[in-house]
């Protein structure tokens, strides 16, 4: 049917667009250089490395953390109002704004634990709000490694820990790893969360602790974008298709894995 | 006695490995609930920089009843929220009327149509779509969307509630359709099977069989739909022309809820009434978020029970 088509198209095109006018502003000297000349010149070496620093981080806090959330429930949890009250927290933890994550993280973070603007507080920040893809991703690879396998492994005398550890875990983690695909594309494209707890609009120099602030990706584009006056046309362009292939191409990575996965499944 | 304690003992097989998997059981309970701790959390941090200014300078009557959101007024501050609360709903509303019918086209052609390896394609190609970060669709709405609505209609700008509620139905679709495909997957087989034996024809069994009997997670669709509507900030805040208004036409600049905030939390002192002011914009963000989520949650468990 066309409302399918009439969904993709407009998206296909924008991609193009973006392409063509982004596609020039990408060099490596775009990629390596700071920004020079109140922003409007030179590269977004610093917010591309913020990005990075910003996502491993969060991924420091929320993978063991996520995976932990989805062990419990898929292999402890029994069904009853504990186990749903978890499942309403997940899906409200997913729901929340975006703004509304940045303003915890202000409160609780950057005030409360005393961060200040960081890294630090930003990555937490980030690590709470995606924490429901992670444990998403993982319970239902957890649940989709069959029933009988650990049967299988607790009638030899296993304990549960030991038939999670030897049995489920390993035949799951390739769909747990597809999650973490996609937190790192979902991460690094957030903007709101960070704006306050420890993006930098500008700095002239890299973080050397977690206790600094850094600039990233997201926030650039948003920047350069309305923030900064006469800036040539094709930098946010660029910035923006930066971003954009960033994001997707983890989503691609992590789409096609799964659908490898799905291919090699014995069961 | 002695000798009753021992067999006890004989029988007790604890060893290492059962202490380690009670210490696991333990960490991972705590893994569990941590979702509900930091929901619990936020409300509470959030609440705890608010409840200062609700406390204080707060007027019902004002922040419901007012458009005057003038917090930086050296004579008079008033935070009437009336106007914002306008403006995300009127995106929200645009918004709707754009995803829609398109996610629920999309996912009537991808759940009952496709099949095999266009089937596939599509999924994927909608799920990539869902992944656009959302500053990038702001930034879009900024530049792309802001040139053709200039051109199309003849207006001076672009940026307002048709521009953000174009963007933001664009961004909500992909769940939508997701959600609603899944929805009219749930209807067994059998109802078409029935509705096709008895001659109707494939539209009419869509019509009159599986959308009705779908109908709760179209429902729960939608109001996902709404909820993501009501939460997004970048997008919004680039794409929506950022004044306050009580929009006349979908041509008219809207500030929203969320933009709001993004765009003065950074210049407000901590502990100013300013600065509580937005954290109760928060506050009441995050109920809504959560009444309409939880509503979606429920309308989902209605179909699952039957």
């Amino acid at each position: 049917m066309l409302m399918t088509w009439l969904l993709i198209l407009p998206v296909l095109i924008i991609l193009v667009l973006l392409i063509i006018r982004g596609g020039p502003a990408i060099s490596w000297a775009f990629l390596t250089e700071f920004p020079s000349n109140g922003m409007t010149e030179g590269g977004i070496f610093p917010a591309l490395l913020g990005t990075l620093f910003l996502v491993s981080l969060a991924l420091v806090f929320s993978v063991p953390l996520g995976i932990a959330a989805a062990i419990y429930l898929s292999e402890y949890a029994a069904d009853n109002w504990l186990t749903r009250a978890i499942n309403l927290a997940i899906i409200n933890l997913a729901g929340v704004p975006s703004i509304v994550h940045a303003l915890f993280g202000v409160g609780a973070f950057v005030i409360f634990l005393q961060f200040g603007t960081s890294i630090l507080a930003s990555s937490l920040t980030l690590a709470i709000m995606t924490l429901p893809v992670v444990i998403v991703a993982t319970k239902e690879s957890l649940q989709s490694v069959p029933h009988a396998f650990r049967e299988a492994c607790w009638s030899m005398g296993a304990t549960r820990w030991q038939t999670i550890r030897r049995i489920v875990l390993p035949n799951a983690v390739s769909g747990i790893l597809t999650g973490v695909i996609l937190e790192v594309s979902r991460t690094a494209g957030e903007t709101a969360p960070i704006m306050f707890t420890g993006a930098a609009f500008f700095l002239p120099f890299l973080p050397e602790t977690v206790f600094d602030q850094t600039m990233a990706l997201s926030l650039h584009l948003f920047v350069v974008s309305t923030q900064v006056p006469d800036v040539p046309e094709h930098l946010p362009y660029g910035v923006a298709l930066l971003l954009i292939g960033i994001v997707l191409s983890m989503n691609a990575l992590s789409i096609g894995f799964r659908v490898y996965l799905r291919n090699k499944k014995k069961w | 006695m002695a000798k009753q304690q021992q067999s006890l003992r004989r029988l007790d097989h604890r060893d290492i490995s059962w202490y380690i998997d009670r210490l696991v059981q333990i960490l991972m309970f705590m893994g569990g609930i941590s979702a509900i701790v930091f929901i619990i959390s936020i409300f509470i941090f959030i609440a705890k920089e608010g409840v200062g200014f609700i406390g204080d300078e707060f007027s019902l009557s004002e922040f419901f009843g007012s458009i005057n959101w003038r917090p930086t007024s050296e004579t008079n501050e008033t935070y009437g929220a009336l106007a914002l609360m306008v403006g995300t709903a009127s995106i929200t509303g645009m918004a709707m009327l754009i995803a829609i019918p398109f996610s629920l086209g999309a996912a009537i052609y991808i759940g009952e149509f496709a099949t095999g390896k266009t089937r596939e394609t599509l999924k994927i190609l909608v799920e990539l779509l869902a992944a656009i970060p959302s500053v990038v669709w702001g930034f879009i709405g900024l530049t792309i969307m802001n040139g053709i609505i200039i051109d199309l209609f003849d207006v001076p700008i672009g940026l307002n509630v048709l521009n953000a509620g174009v963007i933001l139905g664009l961004m909500a679709a992909p769940i939508m359709t997701t959600i609603a495909e899944d929805a009219l997957k749930a209807v067994p087989e059998k109802y078409r099977e029935a509705a096709e034996a008895m001659g109707a024809t494939r539209w009419q069994v869509i019509w009159r069989v599986v959308i009705p009997a779908s109908k709760n997670g179209l429902v729960s669709a939608v109001l996902l739909g709404i909820g993501r509507g009501f939460g997004e900030t970048m997008a919004v805040l680039m794409a929506s022309g950022h004044s306050i208004n009580i929009p006349g036409s979908a041509f008219d600049s809207v500030r929203a809820l969320t933009a709001t905030i993004a765009a003065e939390l950074g210049e407000t002192a901590v502990g100013s009434s300013h600065y509580g002011a937005l954290f109760t914009l928060g506050i009441f963000l995050f109920l809504i978020t959560f009444l309409i989520n939880l509503t979606a949650d429920l309308v989902v468990r209605g179909i699952k029970k039957k």
